[in-house]
């Protein structure tokens, strides 16, 4: 689990993280989103030391990270996959690091074939392309056979049988009971994979919600309705919590009542109709409308420089 | 997997994995070898009587320039982890830090001195038959020989341990190694002219002058005593890994 508790990260006067809190739980995969500069590597960072919050604390299975006697053991971290000496093999880089916890060489391999890099691990690191070098970097992430795992951007340059590959591991390492975070700027990719998602821009939370309840949220753009009697459908379909609009001289977007009872009130009073269509949003727009705000604010920021 | 830990041992175990894993490695350690020798052995060829120069000072000769290339793989060690991101694996996997400071200050330091230790008393004796028949012949058991040989890969290997602290330091390849150049080879040449009372007194306590100190047989007026050099070349490591010590602590990766 890991806890990330009202967190602020500043670098001289720019607040990179304000204020955030959230939690990812074991057994599930979370995904955690925000358009570039959104800050969701800073909070990586903290979450395993690099960076020290400005105020706020981040625990890992309930202790600061640096508390563990074997931090390997407890969180596999996939940062930049390019974070490498490019001159040593991929095998040695991981011998390396399982090295410094005792972790046994039989276990190197493990990982090594779990990436599938067998092939390529006597190999200098250097030669590996960015799909090599993030399995490289999940298979750095699982040495120490973690309870928690977060990867920043891992299908980022995988071919598609990688991101596949990606998908299944991870959902299998939540189905162990793994706690497993995923950053991405890429909401379609993330739903496909994660089951709750937090939504950073700006350094603050925005959602912190599960993928379904955003899909049902992101339905609620009401009911496209298509008849020649708009005017005498619409007094029918009238009540409180209802509105309804005219959208065309034979269509009516009518939010507060679903298809089903719609198309009901038509039938009961003999009302033709020819589309009867929910007005969903995709995923994609929802994380956008979302982030719409703190996308805007980076690239005005960036004009101005 | 359950009895899984990190340790001291195993974060040495970890950087001597590092340290040895890596081409460039070898490549400088030999490169500073081989200068030591190389040097050494033609010092040996064309010194004579009248440089006032003794055998195995004429065998040290090399010790400027290897100075600089032990100096290169301690830094390589440290600052190459920060150019690559390595570090930050390194210390993901070590979020104390400063265990990783002194396993990399260890290992550099400890490969220097003994591979130095024996670069140095290669070129002493490969370089004994070739010295001119005017130069006292010296052996191994000679009053501070032996001293001065070891003292060598001593100064050679603290070197290594300020190239390491520097890397740390300062974070960049690039500046460790110009830093590195400057206080060893380029700081002694600017103090030469200051005026003259002002220039002897500093010119000992330079940190390429007082580490030297410790490879002559016989000191000269101008220089500290050998073991007193040491002692100030160790200073300026130990204030130097300190500071490394202190940003590590202190600053974000």
């Amino acid at each position: 689990m890991i806890q990330v508790k009202e967190v602020t990260k500043r670098y001289g006067d720019k607040t990179v993280v304000d204020q955030l809190t959230f939690t990812a739980h074991p057994g599930q995969v979370t995904g955690f989103l925000g358009p570039n500069g959104a800050g969701k590597s800073t909070t990586m960072r903290m979450i395993v030391g690099l960076d020290t919050p400005t105020t706020g604390e981040v625990l890992v299975n309930g202790r600061r990270y640096a508390e563990h006697a074997a931090p390997l053991q407890e969180i596999g971290v996939l940062l930049d996959a390019k974070g490498v000496h490019p001159g040593r093999s991929a095998a040695n880089h991981l011998l390396a690091m399982a090295r410094t916890h005792g972790i046994p060489k039989k276990r190197v391999d493990e990982v090594i074939e779990l990436a599938g890099l067998t092939k390529v691990a006597g190999k200098r690191v250097g030669n590996f392309s960015l799909g090599m070098g993030q399995r490289l970097g999940i298979a750095a992430a699982l040495l120490g056979d973690p309870g928690v795992v977060m990867l920043d951007e891992p299908v980022n340059g995988l071919d598609p049988e990688g991101v596949l590959w990606v998908r299944n591991l991870l959902a299998r390492l939540a189905a162990e009971g793994r706690t497993v975070v995923l950053s991405s700027h890429l909401m379609s990719e993330t739903s496909l994979i994660a089951d709750h998602l937090v939504v950073i821009g700006r350094g603050k939370l925005l959602a912190d919600t599960s993928v379904a309840s955003l899909v049902a949220q992101a339905a609620g753009g009401g009911v496209k309705v298509g008849t020649p009697a708009t005017t005498l459908l619409g007094v029918l379909l009238a009540g409180p919590d209802v509105t309804v609009t005219p959208a065309g001289p034979e269509e009516l977007i009518v939010s507060g009542l679903d298809a089903r009872q719609i198309g009901q009130i038509a039938a009961d009073h003999g009302i033709p109709l020819f589309a009867l269509t929910p007005q969903t949003v995709s995923l994609e727009e929802a994380f956008m409308d979302l982030t719409r705000e703190a996308v805007e604010y980076t690239s005005s920021l960036e004009l101005a420089r | 997997m359950t009895t899984m830990s990190l340790s001291r041992r195993g974060v040495l175990a970890g950087e001597w994995t590092k340290f040895s894993t890596l081409r460039s490695t070898w490549v400088t350690t030999g490169v500073s070898a081989l200068l030591v020798v190389a040097l050494g052995l033609i010092a040996a060829t064309v010194g004579d009587s009248a440089t006032g120069m003794d055998a195995v000072s004429l065998a040290l000769s090399g010790t400027t320039l290897a100075a600089l290339a032990v100096g290169v793989l301690g830094v390589l060690l440290s600052a190459g982890e920060y150019s690559t991101g390595m570090i930050r694996a390194t210390f993901t996997a070590v979020p104390a830090r400063l265990p990783v400071l002194w396993a990399k200050a260890l290992i550099a330091g400890g490969t220097a001195f003994a591979v130095m230790t024996i670069a140095a008393v290669v070129a002493f004796l490969a370089g004994n038959p070739l010295l001119d028949s005017g130069l006292t012949a010296l052996g191994l058991g000679d009053a501070g020989v032996l001293r001065a040989l070891a003292g060598a890969g001593a100064y050679l290997g603290l070197v290594a341990v300020l190239g390491v602290a520097l890397g740390m330091l300062l974070r960049s390849s690039a500046g460790s190694i110009a830093t590195l150049a400057g206080v060893l080879l380029i700081l002694p040449g600017l103090v030469m002219l200051l005026p003259g009372s002002l220039a002897e007194s500093v010119s000992p306590y330079l940190p390429s002058n007082a580490g030297s100190a410790i490879m002559s047989v016989n000191p000269s007026d101008g220089s500290l005593s050998p073991w007193a050099g040491l002692a100030v070349f160790t200073g300026y490591v130990v204030v130097t890994l300190g500071a490394a010590a202190y940003r590590l602590r202190k600053s974000d990766v």
